[in-house]
């Protein structure tokens, strides 16, 4: 077994883990860093979406071994006290219902706002439009993500 | 379930006993009880518990228990802020904690539960409303009185408000946290009666728009711990290949080439399926991958089903006049009423099996005790009382020796009534004498699925002269859910499906002779309570058949729906507040109106939908749907607004998306691309609407879903001329309609 060494939230990792173990895994159940969801395990869902290098990526579709060197950001990491203007509109809006995805649904989201300042409604959509919320928050979500993109 | 296991450490055959038993009394048995140091006085460094549901500390934290699951609802702030309000505290001090399944002290006594600890059917508010108002008030009262003993002044000359008690006399103000210090919990607490209790004009939480969901923070930076997210020292991880269908044994196992995975430290063959043991998540899933299992399947009563064969069987069953049936609901003499018409119509109508497709897989943590007679249980489950109680069957304990650890649902829906991972990781703890860690994959969690049952319905309705509905007969064939998911009622009621057949009723619509019957079909697929139960499905047909009698009628759907609920008030503003807010009337070129209306477990709602159609696809487009509510007394109504667009969102999924065929017993789906569901970009405007009564709460998480698929049918009928009668109206079945 290798040991794999990246940077996550800011942080120094070496995580000992078989070089093709889902970053998903890694992040979950070695770091404890349980924000991140597994919700399908194929690329389908987008609960596990994490940031590497700043780009929306997910997690159970890479491999510990591709991130060696790179930096991954979780939903932990994305902000200072949780206070990204997504994370705030968020409240705002009070999209959570069950939860489950949206720590995949904000790190999607704030790779859009990264580098699209005022996307528009439809720009929105099909940036979002991989990842499911089962209870339906998807109008709340539209709502935040133009509320932040509004107010940051 | 029986469960039998072979390796010695286990021979257990347990029945599921009690819950929901159905025969029980009604009587209201609401206890406080609960008190820990009752008669002490209590020092500033311990909170104080006033009763089973409220705990006060000399900082002025107020720790609410809630009794019910959260899995979306909204529970975890309605229920805390119930009691807030007649404790009169400062909701920005008050926490909530979730209730150990302990069924005595923290069940729900709505008249579904009868005292069943159970988060289902939507009605925790309605069921806690006032145990929790009586709890509050209880609390306040002790506080009253304490202040009033320590000030010698008369407790009428006391006020409360956030968290402080004042002496307007005297202008002495005193907070709770430090009255707490000093005050003793008599033992025999006070007695409230619902005359302590506040008007609704005197509320000051309830009913408030801008109190946010306590739980929405957590859940926006990571830190809401689910089920998937417990860590315990010492454990290891399990995945279960699950049994294809109920009863399906494995047979042949390859575990050596299975062992030779890395991290793979077990393969067990169990009577659910294989279990693989291993170090770490990806050893489990790799172990998992390189399984190679043939089912015995000479005890499943589904082997060999096939959903779309079985349907000439339904077919036949619905107009056989010999099969057997039960009665769901009757009124007059319905032969008389079909006989006597001038004018009958008739039709059948279907819907296929659907997936829970809750986003966090099933999933639990146990560890079982050296001795094996007790176990820790960390999971999000909406029964945690019936997982205790299976599972002290299997260790041969007592209920009360099986600690649920209540954690956040992640997504729910029905599909977290059913225990099987709890089940499942107790048994591996118990064999591997370590905690375990169960987590699904998602095919796993599909091949476990517990689904909404397919159904047929044949439908057949009677007009007068006058065009008015003097018959109504409703046949529904069906697996019965209650027979999988609530046996003992299911015995107790001597074969009754109460989760299937709701919806069957028409209490809200003046027909004089009306009969609603259901037929069961036993086919061994583990039918369960699904977001809407029966009305999902018995409403799509009952309320798009109603279209047809309109039609025959040469009446207007909504006036004919106006008409039937005249002398139901409730019912008929919803009806009258949708089609206002909807316009209805008014044609839009191109594009297709309908409504439908439905009740689920005293809550009214009406539905319209707007749609179009891509006549080349045979796509459904749906671009607005309208929906009008009455809940009664609205806790919070934001957070009605939002399981309103939840639910009508399920409730479109379920409509034109969702589905899965069996062949040979097992599910014919995988993941979410071969059972998808809906996304951004399908999804309309979505315009609410509360219709506020002063009637007592009732429930709110599902009974958006239930006109959706109705109104949408309508619509299809406005814009096309032919009537949609099988969900879910997928492209390829609304071509081969209008073919």
């Amino acid at each position: 077994m290798a040991a794999t060494a990246f940077t996550i939230n800011g942080k120094a990792a070496s995580v000992e883990a078989e070089p093709d173990t889902p970053l998903l895994w890694v992040v979950r159940e070695h770091l404890n860093l349980t924000g991140t969801k597994f919700g399908c395990g194929s690329g389908l869902c987008g609960a596990c979406t994490v940031h590497i290098d700043g780009k929306a990526v997910r997690s159970c579709q890479i491999s510990v071994s591709k991130v060696a060197g790179r930096k991954v950001t979780t939903i932990e990491g994305l902000a200072p006290n949780g206070q990204h203007p997504l994370q705030k509109a968020w409240v705002a809006e009070q999209v959570p219902q069950c939860g489950y995805c949206q720590s995949g649904q904000i790190m999607q989201a704030a790779a859009l706002l990264a580098t699209n300042k005022k996307p528009t409604r439809e720009q929105i959509v099909a940036h979002m439009d991989g990842n499911i919320c089962r209870c339906g928050t998807y109008p709340r979500i539209v709502r935040a993500i133009q509320r932040a993109a509004r107010e940051a | 379930m029986t469960i039998h296991i072979k390796n010695g450490s286990l021979d257990t055959s347990i029945s599921r006993r009690g819950f929901v038993a159905g025969a029980t009394s009604l009587t209201f048995a609401f206890t406080l009880g609960g008190l820990g140091r009752g008669g002490a006085a209590l020092g500033a460094t311990q909170p104080t518990k006033f009763n089973a549901f409220v705990s006060i500390a000399a900082d002025n934290t107020i720790t609410v228990i809630c009794p019910s699951a959260e899995m979306g609802q909204g529970v975890y702030t309605s229920l805390p802020l119930i009691l807030a309000e007649e404790l009169d505290a400062d909701w920005s001090k008050v926490k909530t904690e979730f209730a150990p399944a302990n069924p005595k002290v923290y069940g729900n006594y709505h008249r579904l539960f009868e005292g069943a600890q159970i988060t289902a059917a939507s009605v925790a508010v309605a069921g806690y409303f006032t145990p929790l108002r009586m709890a509050g008030a209880q609390a306040r009262k002790v506080l009253l009185d304490a202040v009033a003993e320590k000030w010698k002044v008369p407790v009428s000359e006391l006020t409360t408000d956030k968290s402080t008690i004042t002496h307007k006399k005297s202008g002495r103000k005193i907070s709770y946290g430090e009255v707490v210090a000093f005050a003793a919990v008599p033992a025999e607490p006070p007695k409230v009666s619902e005359a302590d209790l506040k008007k609704p004009s005197q509320f000051k939480l309830i009913g408030r728009k801008d109190i946010g969901r306590s739980d929405v923070p957590l859940k926006v930076n990571g830190s809401a711990k689910y089920g998937i997210d417990v860590q315990v020292p010492g454990m290891v991880y399990a995945s279960v290949l699950q049994s294809p269908m109920e009863g399906a044994k494995p047979k042949d196992v390859n575990v050596p080439d299975v062992m030779k995975v890395k991290g793979v430290t077990k393969v067990i063959p169990l009577p659910f399926g294989v279990a693989v043991i291993g170090d770490t998540v990806e050893a489990t899933r790799a172990g998992v991958q390189a399984l190679r299992v043939t089912w015995d399947t000479s005890g499943a009563t589904a082997a060999g089903f096939d959903s779309d064969k079985a349907k000439e069987d339904y077919a036949a069953k619905a107009k056989d006049s010999n099969a057997e049936t039960k009665v769901e609901y009757q009124v007059g003499d319905v032969k008389a009423g079909l006989s006597g018409a001038v004018k009958t119509v008739e039709a059948g109508y279907w819907s296929e099996y659907t997936y829970h497709a809750q986003m966090e897989p099933m999933n639990a943590v146990a560890q079982v005790s050296e001795d094996g007679k007790s176990a820790d249980i960390w999971t999000g489950t909406q029964f945690g009382a019936l997982a205790a109680l299976i599972i002290s069957g299997i260790l041969k304990t007592t209920p009360d020796q099986v600690r649920i650890h209540q954690q956040f649902l992640g997504g729910g829906y029905g599909r977290r009534i059913w225990p099987d991972a709890a089940i499942q990781a107790t048994i591996l703890s118990n064999i591997t004498k370590k905690p375990v860690k169960l987590i699904l994959t998602r095919e796993e969690d599909i091949a476990a699925a517990r689904p909404r049952p397919m159904t047929h319905h044949l439908l057949k309705a009677g007009l007068d002269a006058k065009g008015n509905v003097v018959g109504w007969h409703h046949r529904l064939v069906s697996e019965n859910v209650d027979a999988v998911a609530a046996p003992p009622r299911f015995k107790a009621t001597g074969g009754k499906d109460y989760i299937g057949a709701r919806g069957l009723d028409q209490a809200f619509y003046a027909i004089p002779n009306a009969l609603a019957e259901y037929v069961r079909e036993d086919r061994g697929m583990r039918v369960h309570a699904w977001r809407g139960i029966g009305s999902g499905y018995n409403k799509f047909a009952a309320e798009a058949f109603l279209d047809e009698v309109a039609q025959a009628a040469s009446k207007d759907p909504l006036d004919m729906r106006l008409e039937l609920t005249k002398d139901k008030p409730r019912a008929n503003a919803v009806i009258k507040a949708v089609a206002e807010m909807s316009d209805f009337k008014r044609k839009r070129p191109g594009h297709g109106m309908g409504i439908a209306f439905s009740d689920y477990h005293d809550t009214l709602s009406a539905g319209v939908a707007e749609i179009s159609l891509d006549q080349k696809t045979g796509k459904i487009k749906v671009h607005n749907y309208w929906i009008a509510v009455d809940p009664g007394l609205v806790v919070q109504p934001d957070h009605v607004h939002a399981q309103l667009e939840s639910a009508v969102i399920y409730g479109l999924s379920a409509a034109l998306i969702e589905q899965f065929a069996v062949k040979d017993g097992m599910v014919q789906a995988t993941n979410f691309d071969s059972y998808p569901v809906m996304r951004m970009s399908e999804v309309p405007e979505i315009h609410t609407k509360i219709v506020a009564t002063n009637n007592a709460p009732s429930g709110m998480g599902e009974i958006g879903v239930v006109t959706v698929a109705p109104a949408i049918a309508n619509a299809m009928f406005q814009l096309t001329g032919k009537r949609f009668r099988h969900l879910p109206m997928t492209a390829e079945r609304v071509k081969k309609t209008l073919a």
